[in-house]
């Protein structure tokens, strides 16, 4: 079901540009020395390509193309590129990749953007292979010096061997004899079996500085003469300023400047609290404009209405309407609302702006983007701007943006010395670029206790087109309908819609989980109610439709034998379950969660088994699946964001509530054995978790939840949704 | 080791104290040391630490108590520095997280959050860290119910609670649970 290598998502294929995206992208065997962003630090090395750099004292450092963003692929990457190096582990040192598009652009996305669960995937094949050249033309240095064949040489542990003469050299020693060695034409990479890195427990390399206070992530940024600004953002979506009065604001001591943008006041002081005493004391008359009467009530109608309408055909097998025609019916449609990132780090940036310069500290999941609208912004050339990238406090989506950084350029500008531009909680909340409102609507029909027919039209706005224009073909955003046309069932007539619905206004964005979040939702909701039509248990339902699908199959048993499922519980207990292959990977999930009777839920169990291929680091894997989990059972339980009167609702913690540690239970997460080429992991457990906690409440209560987050008050005893 | 990390004997560049009309002169003790400085009575600890003596470590999430990010010990206890005017702690002992490792039950956090492979963005961690060292220091073995009154103010973005229960545990006992 995969594209060679996973690389290319399906959506991609389906858009038909997967082929272009992949061609624009090419290993750069050799960095150039007159490449600016190269030459100081290949100097002396062994610069074998963009990621590796060997000095003559065998310090290894390898170039990150991907952010930190607390998905441990710094140590991923590392491990990739080190076990066909042959590194010795304990030396390698890892530095973020410069923005350059040209070396470190994602190959599915032809940009240097984090995001989509892709890291893994995308680099795996490119990074193998820069480690086995270097590793390659190290050997071939080692056998020139030895006047041996370059084929009697093994390396281990960063060190060159001859075992018929017993020599040996280290890394270090061949670095500069190997930087003149041609590149081998064909590199022959590692037979999995030989794997001694990947596949290992490895510890993560950047967790150490991250319990001392030490790791510096974009908020920490100190330059000398630096400033702190705080911003207001216009309430309202789309409007502007009108009167400002900044009197009593600049007589509050450490306030340094007011700054008004068109749509935007700042202030700066010489530290956060001088900022915000003055922001809250400028009197700031905004021009509302044209958005100033929106509403989530008449976005949703709007979205009703529209999603009534055909859509784009995403994919179609066998004969919809005629298998519709017959059997037993089914239809439903499910609403998934707004979301927040609130990523734990606020947004913020902190930027120094020259006549002919600029330069960033920032922790952002698109480098190159934030340099090219940065020199938009700042006047400036492209090549003018310097991106110093920062670990990132959570990512989930929002830094894909370069809004903040954007911002932080227009308030730089105004003064002669570096600032650093903090948003506060409340206006990280409430001018996020959000999760869109979805509704998807599935018909389907049952014939001999099996889906006979299955129509699915996906709804919503349409972010693949805004983000990546080139994607958007057809009027399909391969997003939104990404594990809708992969659903992995047996469904001989299929037939999946999309349709483009904007809402007024209210910028829209990527949100950890992406456009699988709605559509596993919807399908595995729809497949519980579906197996209750039927008559039958939801795990055997989705057992007898799996007759094509042995990897998923595989991890529904496993999980149904781990979570005791069909065991007896209490009343107003249930057990639901997920199951989906996404991001090429496979998850099976089932929640076990108590409700009282006022409809309060308690969480008792979650267990969840994946098959992600090759798991490059199974700890790794496990914990992006335990916070996955709670990152969807959060959005389950409390996520949503509501707009009036053209603002949001919402504003900080307290409305925008998160999963905190006294309901989160118990998580057991199985990774098991697969030799399959390795799939995405960072997104898959936000997706499991809604659909599997609203199939035990189902199970627990009979309530049909067809709208997230879930209502409490259709949970309590004698309510009836 | 990841070069995205400050190296704490670098000096530490502070804004300079211009514009001092409604600041006063404060002394703390943080970290064992005396810092002197000048800011507005009403000015969070938490800015104090970031923005005046360039402590980084100790960080803001939502400025409203909610989250715990910022969680610092005032005499050995958690406290949220976010909302805690400077005036409230002259004279009271501060340990950020860049002294934590010093007290006893600070040290066997910071080592059973590395072993049992806690942190993700590590975002909130500095405040996860403080909070369970003060947690372990006046409960030494602390259950489930004791975890969660201590812990339960302060959010993860990323979902490591389940490690951080683990993690606590194993700094309690010096075994996994």
């Amino acid at each position: 079901m995969n594209a060679p290598d996973n690389v290319s998502r399906r959506a991609l294929l389906t858009g038909g540009l997967a082929t272009g995206l992949l061609l624009a992208f090419h290993l750069p065997l050799r960095a150039d020395p007159n490449e600016p962003v190269q030459k100081d630090v290949t100097d002396g090395k062994f610069a074998p390509n963009a990621f590796i750099r060997i000095d003559a004292t065998g310090r290894t450092v390898l170039m990150m193309p991907q952010v930190e963003m607390g998905q441990g692929v710094y140590t991923s990457i590392s491990m990739i590129l080190a076990e066909e190096l042959d590194a010795d582990w304990d030396k390698v040192e890892v530095q973020h990749a410069p923005p350059n598009d040209k070396f470190y652009a994602n190959p599915v996305f032809g940009l240097q953007a984090t995001g989509g669960s892709t890291s893994i995937r995308a680099w795996w094949m490119p990074l193998r292979k820069a480690g086995a050249t270097a590793r390659a033309m190290l050997i071939q240095a080692a056998a020139s010096q030895w006047g041996v064949d370059a084929a009697s040489c093994t390396a281990s542990k960063g060190e060159v061997a001859h075992a018929a003469s017993g020599r040996k050299l280290g890394y270090g020693e061949l670095a500069l004899a190997a930087q003149s060695q041609t590149p081998p034409k064909d590199v022959a990479i590692k037979d999995p079996k030989n794997f001694v890195l990947i596949g290992q427990p490895l510890k993560r390399l950047d967790t150490p500085d991250k319990v001392n206070g030490k790791a510096l992530y974009g908020i920490d940024a100190i330059l000398p003469d630096m400033k702190i600004a705080v911003i207001a953002n216009c309430p309202v979506f789309g409007g502007k300023v009108g009167k400002v009065d900044d009197s009593a604001a600049t007589k509050i001591a450490g306030v340094r400047k007011v700054v008004v943008l068109d749509d935007a006041v700042a202030v700066i002081g010489d530290h956060m609290w001088a900022a915000k005493k003055g922001l809250d004391a400028v009197k700031i008359e905004w021009n509302e404009g044209p958005n100033a009467k929106i509403s989530t009530k008449d976005i949703w109608q709007d979205l009703r209405a529209a999603s009534e309408k055909d859509g784009a055909v995403a994919k179609s097998t066998g004969d919809i309407a005629k298998a519709l025609a017959s059997g037993d019916k089914f239809e439903a449609a499910y609403e998934m609302p707004f979301l927040a990132h609130a990523s734990m780090e606020p947004v913020n940036a902190t930027v120094r702006v020259t006549k002919d310069s600029c330069e960033i500290w920032t922790g952002t999941q698109i480098m190159t983007r934030v340099q090219s609208e940065a020199a938009k912004a700042a006047g400036v050339a492209v090549d003018k701007v310097i991106v110093n990238q920062h670990l990132l406090g959570g990512g989930f989506g929002r830094k894909l943006e370069p809004d903040m950084v954007v911002a932080a350029v227009r308030i730089a500008k105004q003064v002669d010395y570096p600032v650093k531009v903090i948003w506060t909680r409340e206006e990280d909340i409430q001018h996020d670029v959000y999760r869109p409102v979805y509704r998807d609507q599935i018909t389907a029909s049952l014939v001999d206790g099996k889906v006979a027919a299955w129509k699915y039209k996906v709804a919503g706005s349409a972010v693949i087109a805004r983000w990546l224009p080139p994607a958007f073909q057809k009027g399909i955003d391969i997003d939104a309908i990404d594990a809708a046309v992969d659903a992995p069932y047996d469904f001989a007539n299929f037939h999946v819609e999309y349709v483009r619905v904007e809402p007024p206004a209210v910028p829209t964005g990527f949100w950890r989980g992406v456009g699988p979040n709605n559509n596993v939702f919807a399908i595995e909701c729809a497949m519980d109610e579906l197996a209750r039509k039927a008559g039958k248990d939801p795990v055997e339902f989705r057992r007898s439709m799996l007759t094509k699908n042995p990897r998923a199959l595989a991890v529904l048993n496993l999980v149904a034998e781990k979570s005791g499922w069909g065991q007896p519980l209490p009343p107003r207990v249930g057990r639901g379950v997920c199951l989906q292959p996404s991001f090429a990977s496979f998850l099976a999930t089932v929640v076990e969660a108590e409700i009282d009777d006022s409809g309060e839920i308690a969480l008792r169990r979650v267990t969840s088994v994946v098959d992600t291929g090759i798991a490059v680091n199974p700890d790794t894997v496990k914990a992006q699946i335990e916070g996955g989990l709670v990152f969807g059972l959060t959005a389950a339980l409390y996520g949503e964001i509501t707009i009036d009167n053209g603002r949001v609702q919402q504003s900080n913690f307290h409305d925008y509530r998160m999963m905190r540690i006294n309901e989160t239970p118990k998580i057991e997460v199985t990774v098991v054995k697969s030799g399959e080429s390795p799939g995405g992991i960072g997104e898959a457990g936000v997706n499991a978790g809604p659909p599997a906690l609203r199939n035990a409440i189902y199970a627990a209560t009979g309530v049909v939840l067809r709208r997230l987050p879930i209502d409490r008050k259709l949970l309590a005893v004698g309510k009836k949704a | 080791m990841i070069m995205v990390a400050r190296n704490l004997a670098d000096p530490i560049i502070v804004s300079d104290p211009a514009n001092q009309g409604m600041h006063m002169a404060t002394t703390l003790t943080i970290n064992g040391e005396t810092k002197s400085f000048d800011a507005p009575p009403d000015m969070p600890l938490l800015w104090v630490l970031r923005d005046i003596l360039g402590m980084t470590g100790t960080k803001f999430g939502c400025g409203i108590a909610q989250c715990g990010a910022c969680t610092v010990h005032v005499d050995g206890k958690a406290v949220r520095s976010c909302v805690l005017p400077v005036s409230a702690v002259a004279n009271r002992a501060v340990t950020t997280i860049e002294h934590v490792g010093s007290t006893p039950s600070g040290a066997k956090v910071q080592k059973a959050w590395l072993d049992a492979e806690v942190i993700q963005c590590g975002y909130c961690q500095s405040g996860q860290i403080m909070s369970a060292a003060a947690l372990l220091a006046a409960t030494p073995n602390p259950d489930d119910a004791d975890i969660d009154a201590a812990m339960a103010g302060n959010i993860c973005r990323c979902g490591t609670y389940v490690r951080i229960r683990e993690a606590i545990k194993l700094a309690a006992t010096g075994r996994q649970s």
